[in-house]
Protein backbone atom coordinates (compact mmCIF):
# COMPACT_ATOMS: atom_id res chain seq x y z
CA UNK A 1 0.00 0.00 0.00
CA UNK A 2 0.73 3.67 -0.51
CA UNK A 3 0.51 6.21 2.80
CA UNK A 4 0.03 9.10 2.08
CA UNK A 5 0.88 12.18 3.99
CA UNK A 6 -1.87 13.08 6.14
CA UNK A 7 -2.46 16.52 5.62
CA UNK A 8 -6.09 17.00 5.71
CA UNK A 9 -7.44 18.05 1.90
CA UNK A 10 -5.45 14.31 1.44
CA UNK A 11 -7.58 12.57 4.31
CA UNK A 12 -10.80 14.10 2.98
CA UNK A 13 -10.19 12.22 -0.27
CA UNK A 14 -9.48 9.23 1.02
CA UNK A 15 -12.37 9.20 3.06
CA UNK A 16 -14.20 9.93 0.10
CA UNK A 17 -13.16 6.88 -2.36
CA UNK A 18 -13.87 4.82 0.53
CA UNK A 19 -17.92 5.26 0.68
CA UNK A 20 -18.11 5.77 -2.71
CA UNK A 21 -16.72 2.09 -3.21
CA UNK A 22 -18.17 0.42 0.34
CA UNK A 23 -15.07 -0.25 1.17
CA UNK A 24 -13.46 -1.31 4.73
CA UNK A 25 -10.94 0.53 6.09
CA UNK A 26 -7.61 -0.45 5.72
CA UNK A 27 -5.43 -1.15 8.74
CA UNK A 28 -1.78 -2.03 9.38
CA UNK A 29 -0.96 -5.19 11.22
CA UNK A 30 2.24 -5.74 13.38
CA UNK A 31 3.46 -8.98 14.56
CA UNK A 32 5.35 -10.16 17.74
CA UNK A 33 6.88 -13.31 16.55
CA UNK A 34 8.01 -15.13 19.38
CA UNK A 35 8.46 -13.44 23.29
CA UNK A 36 11.31 -10.82 23.56
CA UNK A 37 11.43 -9.89 19.75
CA UNK A 38 9.12 -6.25 19.17
CA UNK A 39 6.30 -5.88 17.04
CA UNK A 40 6.90 -5.92 13.09
CA UNK A 41 4.99 -4.48 10.25
CA UNK A 42 3.43 -7.47 8.48
CA UNK A 43 1.09 -5.81 5.92
CA UNK A 44 -2.25 -4.64 5.66
CA UNK A 45 -5.98 -5.44 5.09
CA UNK A 46 -9.36 -4.45 5.68
CA UNK A 47 -11.89 -4.50 8.64
CA UNK A 48 -14.69 -2.91 9.01
CA UNK A 49 -13.32 -2.09 13.19
CA UNK A 50 -10.67 -2.82 14.99
CA UNK A 51 -11.91 -6.22 16.22
CA UNK A 52 -12.36 -7.44 13.13
CA UNK A 53 -9.12 -6.00 12.56
CA UNK A 54 -7.68 -8.64 15.14
CA UNK A 55 -9.38 -11.54 13.93
CA UNK A 56 -8.40 -10.81 10.17
CA UNK A 57 -5.01 -10.28 10.90
CA UNK A 58 -4.70 -13.68 12.87
CA UNK A 59 -6.34 -15.48 9.96
CA UNK A 60 -4.52 -13.69 7.12
CA UNK A 61 -0.87 -13.62 8.98
CA UNK A 62 -0.70 -15.97 12.04
CA UNK A 63 -2.24 -19.17 10.33
CA UNK A 64 1.18 -20.51 10.09
CA UNK A 65 2.34 -20.01 13.47
CA UNK A 66 4.11 -16.78 12.91
CA UNK A 67 2.97 -15.02 15.69
CA UNK A 68 2.54 -14.50 19.64
CA UNK A 69 0.97 -11.03 19.67
CA UNK A 70 -1.08 -9.12 17.15
CA UNK A 71 -0.77 -4.91 17.36
CA UNK A 72 -3.87 -3.32 14.58
CA UNK A 73 -3.99 0.10 13.72
CA UNK A 74 -5.88 1.96 11.33
CA UNK A 75 -3.65 3.02 8.23
CA UNK A 76 -5.30 6.65 8.49
CA UNK A 77 -3.54 7.05 11.80
CA UNK A 78 -0.24 6.72 10.30
CA UNK A 79 1.39 9.66 9.69
CA UNK A 80 4.29 9.36 6.94
CA UNK A 81 6.98 11.34 5.67
CA UNK A 82 6.87 12.91 2.33
CA UNK A 83 9.09 11.31 -0.40
CA UNK A 84 10.20 14.57 -1.74
CA UNK A 85 11.23 15.63 1.25
CA UNK A 86 14.04 12.47 1.27
CA UNK A 87 16.99 15.35 0.39
CA UNK A 88 16.47 17.68 3.70
CA UNK A 89 15.33 14.60 5.54
CA UNK A 90 17.64 11.45 5.12
CA UNK A 91 20.51 12.46 3.04
CA UNK A 92 22.31 14.46 6.23
CA UNK A 93 22.68 11.09 7.72
CA UNK A 94 24.52 9.23 5.02
CA UNK A 95 28.26 10.88 5.31
CA UNK A 96 27.90 10.31 9.29
CA UNK A 97 29.72 7.22 9.85
CA UNK A 98 30.61 7.99 13.30
CA UNK A 99 26.79 7.66 14.38
CA UNK A 100 27.50 3.74 13.90
CA UNK A 101 28.35 2.21 16.85
CA UNK A 102 31.46 0.53 14.94
CA UNK A 103 34.28 1.89 16.54
CA UNK A 104 33.54 -0.28 19.90
CA UNK A 105 33.14 -4.07 20.26
CA UNK A 106 30.07 -5.52 21.40
CA UNK A 107 30.00 -8.03 23.92
CA UNK A 108 28.27 -11.40 22.23
CA UNK A 109 25.48 -11.31 25.30
CA UNK A 110 23.92 -8.11 23.18
CA UNK A 111 21.42 -9.54 21.00
CA UNK A 112 19.40 -7.93 18.35
CA UNK A 113 21.39 -4.69 17.53
CA UNK B 1 -15.58 -54.96 15.04
CA UNK B 2 -17.36 -52.41 17.86
CA UNK B 3 -19.50 -51.57 15.06
CA UNK B 4 -21.29 -48.84 17.95
CA UNK B 5 -18.36 -47.35 19.08
CA UNK B 6 -17.49 -46.79 14.97
CA UNK B 7 -20.73 -45.50 14.12
CA UNK B 8 -20.57 -43.34 16.78
CA UNK B 9 -16.92 -41.78 15.95
CA UNK B 10 -18.30 -41.94 12.36
CA UNK B 11 -21.14 -39.73 13.69
CA UNK B 12 -19.13 -36.83 15.38
CA UNK B 13 -16.41 -36.98 12.37
CA UNK B 14 -18.73 -36.42 9.52
CA UNK B 15 -20.03 -33.05 10.79
CA UNK B 16 -16.94 -31.89 11.16
CA UNK B 17 -16.12 -33.28 7.54
CA UNK B 18 -19.19 -31.56 5.88
CA UNK B 19 -19.14 -28.85 7.53
CA UNK B 20 -15.31 -28.64 6.30
CA UNK B 21 -16.19 -29.25 2.66
CA UNK B 22 -18.87 -26.48 2.71
CA UNK B 23 -16.29 -24.17 4.03
CA UNK B 24 -13.66 -25.29 1.96
CA UNK B 25 -15.77 -24.91 -1.24
CA UNK B 26 -15.81 -21.04 -0.58
CA UNK B 27 -12.02 -20.74 -0.89
CA UNK B 28 -11.50 -18.23 -3.62
CA UNK B 29 -15.37 -17.18 -3.69
CA UNK B 30 -15.47 -15.46 -0.14
CA UNK B 31 -17.17 -11.98 0.21
CA UNK B 32 -13.46 -10.38 0.87
CA UNK B 33 -9.68 -11.84 1.00
CA UNK B 34 -9.91 -11.61 4.82
CA UNK B 35 -13.27 -13.49 5.24
CA UNK B 36 -12.11 -15.82 2.64
CA UNK B 37 -9.37 -17.05 4.32
CA UNK B 38 -10.83 -17.39 7.81
CA UNK B 39 -13.66 -19.64 6.29
CA UNK B 40 -10.69 -21.65 4.74
CA UNK B 41 -9.08 -22.19 7.88
CA UNK B 42 -12.24 -22.91 9.57
CA UNK B 43 -12.23 -25.65 7.09
CA UNK B 44 -9.11 -26.56 7.71
CA UNK B 45 -9.36 -26.93 11.30
CA UNK B 46 -12.06 -29.12 10.66
CA UNK B 47 -10.21 -31.44 8.44
CA UNK B 48 -7.58 -31.84 10.76
CA UNK B 49 -10.02 -33.04 13.64
CA UNK B 50 -11.72 -35.38 11.18
CA UNK B 51 -8.46 -36.63 10.17
CA UNK B 52 -7.78 -38.03 13.81
CA UNK B 53 -11.48 -38.79 14.07
CA UNK B 54 -11.10 -41.35 10.89
CA UNK B 55 -7.84 -42.92 11.99
CA UNK B 56 -9.29 -43.97 14.76
CA UNK B 57 -12.47 -45.00 13.01
CA UNK B 58 -10.07 -47.00 10.27
CA UNK B 59 -8.56 -49.04 13.66
CA UNK B 60 -11.55 -49.52 15.46
CA UNK B 61 -12.61 -51.07 12.04
CA UNK B 62 -9.52 -53.49 12.01
CA UNK B 63 -9.66 -54.33 8.38
CA UNK B 64 -8.11 -52.53 5.26
CA UNK B 65 -9.85 -49.38 5.61
CA UNK B 66 -8.14 -46.46 5.84
CA UNK B 67 -9.18 -43.18 6.97
CA UNK B 68 -9.14 -41.53 3.09
CA UNK B 69 -11.48 -44.76 2.53
CA UNK B 70 -13.93 -43.98 5.03
CA UNK B 71 -13.68 -39.97 4.04
CA UNK B 72 -14.41 -40.27 0.05
CA UNK B 73 -15.81 -44.02 -0.48
CA UNK B 74 -18.58 -44.22 1.20
CA UNK B 75 -21.93 -43.46 -0.16
CA UNK B 76 -24.73 -40.86 0.80
CA UNK B 77 -26.95 -42.88 3.32
CA UNK B 78 -24.16 -43.91 4.94
CA UNK B 79 -22.59 -40.43 6.17
CA UNK B 80 -24.41 -40.00 9.74
CA UNK B 81 -23.76 -36.12 9.27
CA UNK B 82 -26.57 -33.78 10.94
CA UNK B 83 -28.51 -32.05 8.44
CA UNK B 84 -27.24 -28.31 9.34
CA UNK B 85 -24.25 -29.09 8.02
CA UNK B 86 -25.31 -29.63 4.87
CA UNK B 87 -27.54 -26.55 4.14
CA UNK B 88 -26.14 -24.71 1.01
CA UNK B 89 -24.42 -21.03 1.28
CA UNK B 90 -27.02 -19.35 -0.14
CA UNK B 91 -25.44 -16.16 1.21
CA UNK B 92 -22.74 -15.39 3.51
CA UNK B 93 -25.53 -14.70 6.04
CA UNK B 94 -26.50 -18.41 5.65
CA UNK B 95 -23.24 -19.45 6.15
CA UNK B 96 -22.56 -17.85 9.38
CA UNK B 97 -25.88 -18.77 10.39
CA UNK B 98 -24.90 -22.39 9.94
CA UNK B 99 -21.17 -21.99 11.43
CA UNK B 100 -22.77 -20.33 14.66
CA UNK B 101 -25.82 -23.08 14.85
CA UNK B 102 -22.93 -25.95 14.76
CA UNK B 103 -20.32 -24.17 16.65
CA UNK B 104 -22.50 -23.57 19.92
CA UNK B 105 -23.65 -27.30 19.81
CA UNK B 106 -19.78 -27.96 19.03
CA UNK B 107 -18.15 -26.43 21.73
CA UNK B 108 -20.64 -27.99 24.10
CA UNK B 109 -20.36 -31.19 23.02
CA UNK B 110 -16.24 -31.52 22.73
CA UNK B 111 -16.61 -29.75 26.42
CA UNK B 112 -18.40 -32.83 27.39
CA UNK B 113 -16.87 -35.16 25.20
CA UNK B 114 -13.36 -34.49 27.22
CA UNK B 115 -14.55 -36.17 30.06
CA UNK B 116 -14.87 -39.65 27.94
CA UNK B 117 -13.72 -43.02 29.41
CA UNK B 118 -11.85 -43.40 25.48
CA UNK B 119 -8.62 -41.76 26.04
CA UNK B 120 -8.38 -41.19 21.87
CA UNK B 121 -11.73 -39.83 21.81
CA UNK B 122 -11.04 -37.54 24.74
CA UNK B 123 -7.56 -36.33 23.63
CA UNK B 124 -9.31 -35.14 20.35
CA UNK B 125 -12.01 -33.69 22.23
CA UNK B 126 -9.37 -31.43 23.92
CA UNK B 127 -7.49 -30.07 20.85
CA UNK B 128 -10.37 -29.50 19.02
CA UNK B 129 -11.53 -27.26 21.60
CA UNK B 130 -9.32 -24.20 21.69
CA UNK B 131 -10.07 -24.48 17.51
CA UNK B 132 -13.97 -24.79 17.86
CA UNK B 133 -13.61 -21.75 20.57
CA UNK B 134 -11.67 -19.59 17.88
CA UNK B 135 -14.74 -20.68 14.98
CA UNK B 136 -17.52 -19.45 17.61
CA UNK B 137 -16.07 -16.77 18.50
CA UNK B 138 -15.95 -15.70 15.00
CA UNK B 139 -19.12 -16.68 13.60
CA UNK B 140 -20.92 -14.59 16.84
CA UNK B 141 -19.18 -11.82 15.60
CA UNK B 142 -21.01 -12.03 12.15
CA UNK B 143 -24.04 -12.94 13.52
CA UNK B 144 -23.90 -9.42 15.92
CA UNK B 145 -22.63 -7.38 13.10
CA UNK B 146 -24.85 -8.65 10.30
CA UNK B 147 -28.06 -8.66 12.93
CA UNK B 148 -27.42 -5.55 14.52
CA UNK B 149 -25.85 -4.08 10.52
CA UNK B 150 -28.31 -1.76 8.44
CA UNK B 151 -31.63 -3.23 7.90
CA UNK B 152 -30.62 -5.14 5.16
CA UNK B 153 -28.11 -7.58 7.02
CA UNK B 154 -30.36 -7.92 9.34
CA UNK B 155 -32.98 -8.93 6.64
CA UNK B 156 -30.94 -11.81 5.57
CA UNK B 157 -29.64 -12.59 8.60
CA UNK B 158 -32.95 -13.36 10.08
CA UNK B 159 -33.97 -15.39 7.04
CA UNK B 160 -31.13 -17.40 7.61
CA UNK B 161 -31.86 -18.10 10.92
CA UNK B 162 -35.28 -18.69 10.46
CA UNK B 163 -34.44 -21.36 7.69
CA UNK B 164 -31.95 -23.13 9.62
CA UNK B 165 -33.60 -23.49 12.68
CA UNK B 166 -35.32 -26.44 11.50
CA UNK B 167 -32.29 -28.44 11.19
CA UNK B 168 -31.65 -27.23 15.47
CA UNK B 169 -33.80 -29.57 16.59
CA UNK B 170 -31.52 -32.81 15.56
CA UNK B 171 -28.68 -32.13 17.23
CA UNK B 172 -29.87 -33.70 20.19
CA UNK B 173 -31.35 -36.37 18.90
CA UNK B 174 -30.02 -39.59 20.31
CA UNK B 175 -29.23 -42.60 18.01
CA UNK B 176 -28.72 -46.25 18.96
CA UNK B 177 -25.05 -46.07 19.14
CA UNK B 178 -25.06 -42.87 21.12
CA UNK B 179 -27.01 -44.43 23.65
CA UNK B 180 -24.44 -47.48 23.96
CA UNK B 181 -21.67 -45.11 23.88
CA UNK B 182 -23.69 -43.11 26.75
CA UNK B 183 -24.20 -46.21 28.93
CA UNK B 184 -20.41 -47.23 28.35
CA UNK B 185 -19.23 -43.59 29.58
CA UNK B 186 -17.83 -42.91 26.50
CA UNK B 187 -20.38 -41.01 24.87
CA UNK B 188 -21.72 -37.78 25.48
CA UNK B 189 -25.58 -37.33 26.34
CA UNK B 190 -26.47 -34.71 23.95
CA UNK B 191 -30.22 -34.44 25.43
CA UNK B 192 -28.99 -32.74 28.13
CA UNK B 193 -26.67 -29.91 26.40
CA UNK B 194 -29.78 -28.65 23.91
CA UNK B 195 -31.19 -25.96 27.30
CA UNK B 196 -27.80 -24.21 27.31
CA UNK B 197 -27.75 -24.52 23.61
CA UNK B 198 -30.61 -22.74 22.95
CA UNK B 199 -29.93 -20.45 25.92
CA UNK B 200 -26.74 -19.60 24.46
CA UNK B 201 -27.89 -18.87 20.42
CA UNK B 202 -31.24 -17.20 22.35
CA UNK B 203 -28.32 -14.45 24.30
CA UNK B 204 -26.78 -14.03 20.76
CA UNK B 205 -29.34 -13.56 18.62
CA UNK B 206 -30.84 -11.06 21.23
CA UNK B 207 -27.99 -8.85 21.50
CA UNK B 208 -27.66 -9.52 17.56
CA UNK B 209 -31.60 -7.48 17.54
CA UNK B 210 -32.27 -10.63 16.04
CA UNK B 211 -36.04 -12.27 16.63
CA UNK B 212 -35.56 -16.06 17.63
CA UNK B 213 -37.82 -18.18 15.49
CA UNK B 214 -41.06 -19.70 17.41
CA UNK B 215 -41.40 -22.81 15.16
CA UNK B 216 -41.14 -25.92 16.24
CA UNK B 217 -41.43 -27.73 13.70
CA UNK B 218 -37.62 -29.41 13.31
CA UNK B 219 -36.28 -31.84 10.21
CA UNK B 220 -34.35 -34.82 10.92
CA UNK B 221 -32.65 -37.75 9.49
CA UNK B 222 -28.94 -37.07 9.13
CA UNK B 223 -28.21 -39.26 11.90
CA UNK B 224 -29.49 -42.08 10.26
CA UNK B 225 -28.01 -41.46 7.05
CA UNK B 226 -31.36 -39.66 5.56
CA UNK B 227 -30.01 -36.15 4.24
CA UNK B 228 -31.67 -32.92 2.32
CA UNK B 229 -30.78 -32.99 -1.51
CA UNK B 230 -28.16 -31.09 -1.14
CA UNK B 231 -26.14 -34.00 -0.10
CA UNK B 232 -25.37 -35.44 -3.40
CA UNK B 233 -24.11 -32.43 -4.61
CA UNK B 234 -21.68 -31.85 -2.38
CA UNK B 235 -20.52 -35.03 -1.85
CA UNK B 236 -20.04 -35.74 -5.47
CA UNK B 237 -17.87 -33.07 -5.65
CA UNK B 238 -15.64 -34.37 -2.15
CA UNK B 239 -15.72 -37.53 -4.15
CA UNK B 240 -15.06 -36.71 -7.63
CA UNK B 241 -11.08 -37.13 -7.64
CA UNK B 242 -11.45 -40.70 -6.02
CA UNK B 243 -13.99 -41.75 -8.44
CA UNK B 244 -12.85 -40.55 -11.06
CA UNK B 245 -9.79 -41.88 -10.47
CA UNK B 246 -9.58 -44.12 -7.85
CA UNK B 247 -7.00 -44.80 -5.26
CA UNK B 248 -4.76 -41.56 -6.62
CA UNK B 249 -2.62 -40.03 -4.38
CA UNK B 250 -1.13 -36.76 -4.17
Amino acid sequence: MILESTNNNQQSTINNNMSKTKNWPLWEIFVRSKNGLEHRHFGSLHAADADMALENARDVYTRRNEGVSIWVVESKNITASNPEHNGEMFEPAQDKVYRHPTFYELPDEVKHM
Amino acid sequence: MKQNLYNYILGIADNSLILGQRMGALTGHGPSLETDIACTNISLDLFGQVRSYYQYAAKVAGDKRTEDDIAMLRHEREYLNVLLVEQPDTDFAYTMGRQFLFDVYHFLFLTELQKSKDLTLSAIATKSLKEVSYHQRFSTDWIKRLGDGTEESNKRMQTAIDDLWTYTDELFHQTDADKEMVAEGIGVDVTTLKEAYYQKVADVLQESTLTIPESKYFQKGGKQGIHTEHMGYLLAELQYMQRAYPNMEW
